[in-house]
């Protein structure tokens, strides 16, 4: 019986994929690694498989949006929890906000559908291989993508109220 | 009857029915929309369009500095608002890095389980309503009542409760609310048994509810389902038990399980955690310790009125506090508690700002829905009803 600690998955993903993960740090204890947007369906699948990981259940998807950093503007975080260990993992994919696309994580898990469709409708993410990307909780007309930072929370227009006083 | 005859034969049927159910559905308990492909009573496939009160929340909140951002978790699941004041509070707490007493634990423990069982009352009386019996609905309802009563008492709100500051409770409890506390677990039980008695053993209902809507662990997991709906399923997942947050691990219950997944074993599921949680609140009742009943954060925590009128500092930082200008680490964090439907988890990224950079909702019932289709097929229209007021889906926690 290993063993099972933030350091033993990392070794164990880093022996496996090396060079794709980016990045790894443990922000508050949760392992949390930067993976390239090209390997997460490898990595899902062998978190998924590992006979002494069993990951196999997604907590949470969600987009998140770095305006200022060229070239990784969108990013997509998973959180996924192994419930025989209780180790959760958290995996971040950026990409550049020209066509941002990842693969989806529907062939695994079905619970990604919704969490999919959610990040697509408010970060603009395709997630490729997705049974029914479509807007889920905006109105399907709408032609932007309003989680993103450029999007102020009110109408920009407005006159009839002054937010400066209040640092906004 | 021909019909019937006919889906055995598995022939290829061609005329199904479209059936709009909802958004204002008086069957549905919420703003839900299906449309259902019919053929006769069966439902053969399911469209589920959700957003009808969609908030834009986790925008918002990223608008908002952090004590305003309990009002918006209030209204995620509105039965059991404390518990998602509570976990927020704790996301910040942890972002923080504040050490809460243990009163403090104890208090929100309380105040937590109380919320649970009306959160669990509204449903399974709910699912007594759908069945078509209606006295048990009315029988448990007062309880809710007293239930918000005690919050009332607490912080003066009943519904969207906004209980509790980052840091602590907003003030101890009352002899008042001490009171209340006392008289509602000496009498709520007897009632309680009494509804036990109406609708647990009943042959009727069961016979109405074993069966319907059902759902296997393994598909349960692969759905991300979290809380009663997964235990009833079987797989024994509590937040509180696996990672315990505000102190549970000082209490001793149990994890009611269910085995077949179903619309009878959630309902009793959500009856025995009823009773788990009377248990875990005569515990911490009894044990509760003395000291004080927040924190130490003058950054966060409002201090009394009397000491913002005299005193300098308390002024200053109660103008911090309200205009929200108090410096919180950089950082990262997900704080997961266990709701009314499941985990409930926060997943706030800070930059240092006095706003959240990023804020995300867990919501147990958004993920847990995306099942529904596949629960309801091949069953009847009026089991479709019964399965979704057996998820518990509310509205507001679909939608954010």
């Amino acid at each position: 019986m290993v063993q099972i600690d933030n350091q033993y998955i990392l070794t164990e993903l880093q022996d496996k994929f090396g060079e794709r993960i980016y990045n790894s740090y443990e922000p508050y204890g949760l392992l949390t690694i930067e993976l390239d947007k090209n390997s997460i369906k490898e990595v899902l699948q062998f978190l998924y498989d590992h006979k002494e990981l069993q990951m196999q259940f997604l907590t949470d998807v969600c987009g998140i949006h770095y305006p200022q950093v060229f070239g990784k503007e969108l990013g997509v975080v998973y959180h996924v929890h192994s419930l025989i260990n209780n180790v959760r993992i958290r995996i971040k994919c950026f990409m550049p906000i020209e066509n941002p696309s990842i693969d989806s994580a529907t062939f695994l898990f079905s619970s990604a559908n919704w969490q999919e469709r959610e990040t697509f409708d408010f970060y603009g993410i395709n997630f490729i291989g997705h049974p029914n990307l479509k807007r889920i909780l905006n109105a399907d007309e709408m032609d932007y993508f309003p989680m993103r930072k450029e999007y102020p929370l009110e109408d920009g227009t407005r006159t009839d109220k002054d937010d400066s006083y209040f640092g906004r | 009857m021909i019909e019937s005859l006919a889906l055995n034969n598995k022939s290829e049927k061609t005329d199904y029915n479209i059936l709009n159910l909802g958004p204002t559905h008086p069957a549905t308990h919420g703003v839900f929309q299906n449309i259902l492909k019919m053929d006769g009573e069966i439902i053969h496939e399911t469209t589920s369009t959700i957003g009808y009160i969609h908030r834009a929340f986790e925008k918002i909140a990223e608008h908002k500095p952090f004590y305003q951002i309990t009002t918006l978790t209030d209204r995620l699941n509105y039965c059991s608002s404390p518990i998602n004041n509570m976990g927020w509070h704790m996301t910040v707490e942890k972002l923080l890095g504040v050490e809460t007493p243990k009163r403090v634990d104890y208090m929100r423990v309380i105040i937590m389980e109380f919320a649970r069982i009306a959160d669990h009352l509204v449903c399974n009386s709910i699912i007594g309503a759908d069945t078509g019996a209606l006295t048990g609905f009315t029988y448990v309802f007062q309880w809710r009542e007293k239930i918000y009563d005690i919050f009332e008492e607490v912080c003066g709100a009943r519904l969207t409760t906004n209980i509790g500051r980052i840091g602590g409770m907003e003030r101890d409890f009352s002899p008042a609310c001490m009171k209340k506390m006392h008289d509602f677990l000496n009498d709520f039980p007897k009632y309680f048994d009494e509804f036990t008695m109406l609708l647990e053993r009943n042959r009727i209902f069961m016979e109405r509810n074993i069966g319907v809507g059902p759902i296997s662990a393994e598909r349960a997991l692969n759905y991300g389902f979290t809380g009663p709906n997964l235990r009833a399923a079987g797989v024994d997942y509590d937040v509180r038990v696996m990672n315990p947050y505000s102190s549970y691990q000082d209490f001793d219950f149990m994890i009611p399980l269910g085995t077949q997944g179903d619309t009878y074993d959630r309902f009793v599921v959500r009856q025995h955690e009823i009773r788990e949680s009377l248990k875990i609140i005569k515990q911490a009742l009894n044990n509760i310790p003395e000291g004080k009943f927040f924190a130490d954060v003058p950054d966060f925590f409002l201090p009394p009125k009397e000491e913002v009128y005299n005193n300098m500092e308390a002024l200053i930082f109660h103008f911090k506090i309200v205009m929200g200008e108090a410096t919180v680490p950089v950082g990262e964090v997900y704080h997961s508690v266990e709701g009314g439907n499941g985990e409930l988890g926060f997943y706030m990224v800070s930059d240092g700002g006095r706003t959240p950079y990023r804020l995300h909702f867990r919501r147990p019932c958004f993920i847990s829905y995306q099942a529904y289709p596949e629960m309801i097929k091949g069953s009847m229209l009026s089991d479709a009803i019964l399965t979704m007021s057996s998820m518990n889906v509310i509205a507001g926690e679909l939608d954010a």
